[in-house]
């Protein structure tokens, strides 16, 4: 056992941050550092850099196109990027659906869909929920009625994170109504641009739009577009949402977000000095910085169990559950160190790229927004009660 | 001992519960914050009529002798509506000021005019560096002629878009964060030398960034003693955070309201997510913190016409730090139980959410009333 990094490691990690200094465009990593929301092109414009280096589906096997990396190449690749400003890669596509289609699809699948992943050519949204199937994701009901070679789907899809930029959506939907609930559902892949998809955005508590609805309405789609058997698609789906839970602790940002907290703290000022000689401050910010250790550590254990051919099991669920608690407190302390400067509300400020300047200092405008709109992290990908319960029925044998 | 309201005081709490029935519903109330000076003056214009304005004003100042209850018990109600009409800063703290401070002539020009409803104020004391010290002041008063000018930035000022006066407080001596040298000013507020940059706020509030270019005013415009403000604003401040407690308490209720009727609504996995009993525990966990709130609440306004200054300081301290625990609480707990609904724009969940935590950023957070109270407590 060694914490300490092989040389090849130290290469290894030089190169990325070499890639990213030259491929990361300097608008979108201001972007990162102001706590601006970041447009489509932000997102896949450098997607098709790492892309085009081989680097987008880091986490693929060779077989598929992917980099065949070990697990410590992965840990470095994500906080190096996370250090230098990169946007998250928008994980629908490479860290979802992709690893589905190898996983589970045909060879004639993964010939069509991977390459597109890879390189970001296409986008990818998820749809999973519905309104009345949130938690209780197998309660849902979207249709898909078999006619010769097509399915024709019908219902709603909710809460579709990125679908306005989506060029294809996967979505799970029920093939079978009698079968009992993970019975009978498929899992479908659908060209958005087929007729009788519609997209309305949600509005969020902040202002964002980044989540929509998602209307299917007798959308007809190719049977050859199914992933895996009928009647099949809850294993699928199983598959995608472990993965989609480690992914989701998001330890590299929250390294950044406890430096970027430090920097606010020795730049806000209190009582003739800054926040940073206040002790009971700093002590908050150390709490935070302990969690996010132990977080880190946790979860280099469970890649260290995966790096031996083990699969992500339930305990990745607990990581989920710190993982957001912890990158809420750090939008929280981020508030409170700006203080009374946290109330303007400058939208113009977060959206677009206006000459507009601060009320406060750089660093107010997304204090409140950003404190508001994590609130989501305890909620999506499975909130944290069913992640709880998930640990305490798999884990804990309750 | 005796807890309970007074009859006339039931009246108000009625009168104040079916105003917000009538004009906030949340709808409206989503109206009322998109207009451009977000309020509006006929419900202005109704609390002056049933006399919400002068209420907590002694009879000689032309209000009608009620106190910190008559104020707790229709802040609360507004609480329950996220009310939009400046009525904190300018009847609890401009109105308090001048009623405390005001000479004999300043109380008659301004007192029974924002009694009627006809002007309204803004306090202008938080600058760029000041965090939650009152005394860290640099809008520098200097003596000119007979009278003063100011000069300097104050911001965060609430309500100063909509403000006839603007009440400054400036150092006239001492130095920075000194509280010796603190001298408040009454400010026409279209006084020339004045710049405004106004902008909404995170809880739909207005506010401004004011700049003070060598603004002109009289002998007459000086608000109590010269050099002397710091005890008055410390009490106008803290009369402030008791009658924010008691609107963050109508939240609390609200919000907590919202949140029961929603779990024993949404059904997941075939029963009302309100039988799970994560949900249940947490749930009782809000109402129980609502209930401290509105203990702290009623206690801070019980004390805080206190004649010992400690006990008025503590009290607005100890009910501050409730209110940031309990607010944070139930506001998390609510946007959580929602699940992606709870944070959404649509639900008025994520609304009360938003004002609670303004509330706690409002005159000093938790931490900073926390240990505000705890020096107290030691130095006793
Ligand atoms: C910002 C955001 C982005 C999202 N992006 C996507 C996306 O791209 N694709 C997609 O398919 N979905 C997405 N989601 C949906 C997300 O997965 C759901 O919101 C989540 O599963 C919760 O479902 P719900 O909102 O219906 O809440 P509900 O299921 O109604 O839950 C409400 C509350 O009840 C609790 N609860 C429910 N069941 C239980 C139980 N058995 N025991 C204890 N407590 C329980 C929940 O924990 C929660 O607190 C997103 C959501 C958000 C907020
Ligand atoms: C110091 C002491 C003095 C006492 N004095 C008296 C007395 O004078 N007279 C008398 O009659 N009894 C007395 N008791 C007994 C006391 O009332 C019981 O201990 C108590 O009711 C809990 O029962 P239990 O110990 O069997 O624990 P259990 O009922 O077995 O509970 C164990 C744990 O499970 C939890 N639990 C149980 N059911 C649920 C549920 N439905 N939902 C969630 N959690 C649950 C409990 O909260 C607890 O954490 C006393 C106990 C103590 C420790």
């Amino acid at each position: 056992m060694d914490l300490a990094l092989k040389p090849e490691h130290k290469a290894f990690a030089d190169d990325v941050r070499a890639f990213a200094r030259a491929n990361l465009s300097p608008a979108t990593k201001a972007k990162t550092f102001s706590g601006k929301h970041y447009d489509k092109d932000d997102h896949i414009q450098w997607q098709k850099a790492l892309g085009r280096q081989g680097w987008l589906a880091y986490t693929w096997p060779k077989k598929y196109g992917g980099p065949g990396w070990d697990v410590t190449q992965r840990f470095l690749f994500e906080n190096v990027l996370a250090e230098e400003g990169a946007p998250r890669i928008i994980p629908f596509g490479p860290k979802m659906v992709g690893p589905v289609i190898y996983t589970f699809g045909s060879d004639e699948q993964k010939e069509r869909f991977l390459p597109g992943i890879r390189s970001s050519e296409v986008s990818w949204c998820q749809g999973y929920s519905e309104p009345g199937a949130g938690s209780d994701l197998a309660s849902l009901r979207t249709k898909a009625v078999r006619e010769g070679d097509h399915y024709i789907v019908n219902g709603q899809k909710t809460w579709t994170s990125f679908a306005h930029w989506g060029d294809w959506i996967f979505c799970l939907v029920r093939t079978s109504p009698e079968a009992k609930a993970q019975e009978g559902i498929s899992f479908l892949l659908i060209d958005m641009k087929t007729p009788g998809v519609t997209v309305r955005p949600i509005v969020m508590l902040d202002g964002a739009h980044h989540v929509n609805d998602v209307f299917l309405d007798n959308v007809k789609v190719p049977v050859a577009n199914r992933i895996g058997k009928e009647g099949e698609g809850w294993t699928c789906a199983k598959f995608l949402l472990a993965n989609e839970r480690l992914g989701i602790a998001e330890v590299p940002s929250s390294k950044r977000g406890v430096r970027s907290l430090r920097d606010i703290a020795r730049a806000e000022p209190a009582n003739g000095a800054t926040l940073a000689d206040d002790p009971a401050f700093t002590a908050q910010i150390a709490d935070l910085d302990l969690q996010v250790q132990a977080l880190e550590m946790s979860e280099l254990r469970a890649l260290s169990t995966m790096a031996l051919g083990g699969a992500p099991g339930p305990e990745v669920s607990s990581l989920k559950i710190r993982g957001s608690e912890i990158q809420q407190r750090i939008t929280e302390l981020t508030m409170e160190a700006v203080g009374e400067y946290a109330a303007p509300y400058q939208p113009g400020m977060l959206f677009q790229d206006t000459n507009e300047t601060p009320v406060g200092p750089d660093h107010a405008p997304p204090a409140a927004p950003r404190y508001f709109n994590f609130r989501k992290t305890s909620i999506y990908g499975g909130s944290n009660e069913i992640q709880k319960n998930i640990v305490s029925k798999m884990v804990l044998g309750l | 001992m005796d807890l309970s309201l007074s009859d006339e005081q039931k009246q108000l709490q009625d009168a104040a519960e079916r105003f917000v029935r009538d004009k906030y519903a949340f709808e409206n109330r989503r109206k009322i914050a998109a207009t451009e000076k977000g309020w509006l003056t006929e419900n202005w214009a109704q609390m002056a009529e049933l006399g919400w304005l002068g209420m907590a004003f002694s009879e000689e100042d032309g209000g009608y002798g009620g106190g910190p209850i008559e104020t707790m018990i229709v802040m609360e109600q507004f609480g329950k509506g996220l009310v939009l009409e400046p009525f904190l800063p300018t009847v609890v703290l401009g109105g308090g000021m001048i009623a405390k401070a005001g000479s004999k002539a300043q109380k008659e020009a301004l007192l029974p005019p924002m009694i009627e409803g006809k002007k309204q104020f803004a306090f202008a004391w938080l600058e760029r560096q000041s965090r939650y010290n009152l005394a860290d002041v640099s809008l520098k008063a200097t003596k000119e002629g007979n009278g003063w000018s100011l000069s300097g930035h104050k911001g965060v000022v609430y309500n100063a878009p909509s403000a006839d006066h603007i009440i400054v407080l400036a150092r006239t001596s001492g130095s920075a964060r000194e509280e010796k040298g603190l001298t408040l000013f009454v400010v026409d507020a279209k006084a020339k030398g004045i710049t405004r940059r106004d902008y909404p706020t995170q809880d739909a509030l207005r506010a401004s960034e004011l700049t003070f270019d060598k603004v002109s005013v009289g002998a007459d415009a000086v608000l109590g003693k010269v050099d002397d403000a710091f005890g008055v604003v410390e009490d106008a401040v803290d009369h402030a955070i008791v009658a924010l407690c008691a609107e963050a308490t109508g939240c609390m209720d609200a919000i907590n309201a919202a949140t029961l009727e929603y779990i024993k609504t949404r059904k997941q996995f075939g029963v009302p997510i309100g039988k799970f009993q994560v949900l249940q525990h947490r749930m009782v966990d809000c109402f129980t913190n609502a209930q401290e709130a509105r203990s702290m609440t009623l206690m801070a306004s019980l004390k805080i016409d206190d004649k010992d200054s400690v006990v008025r300081r503590k009290a607005a301290s100890g009910a501050k730090v409730q209110i940031g625990k309990s607010g944070k609480f139930c506001g998390q707990s609510a946007v959580q139980m929602h699940g992606g609904m709870g944070v959404t724009d649509e639900l008025s969940v994520s609304h009360y959410f938003k004002r609670l935590t303004m509330i706690d950023l409002m005159f000093g957070n938790q931490q900073h009333h926390l240990t505000r109270y705890s020096n107290l407590a030691m130095a006793a």
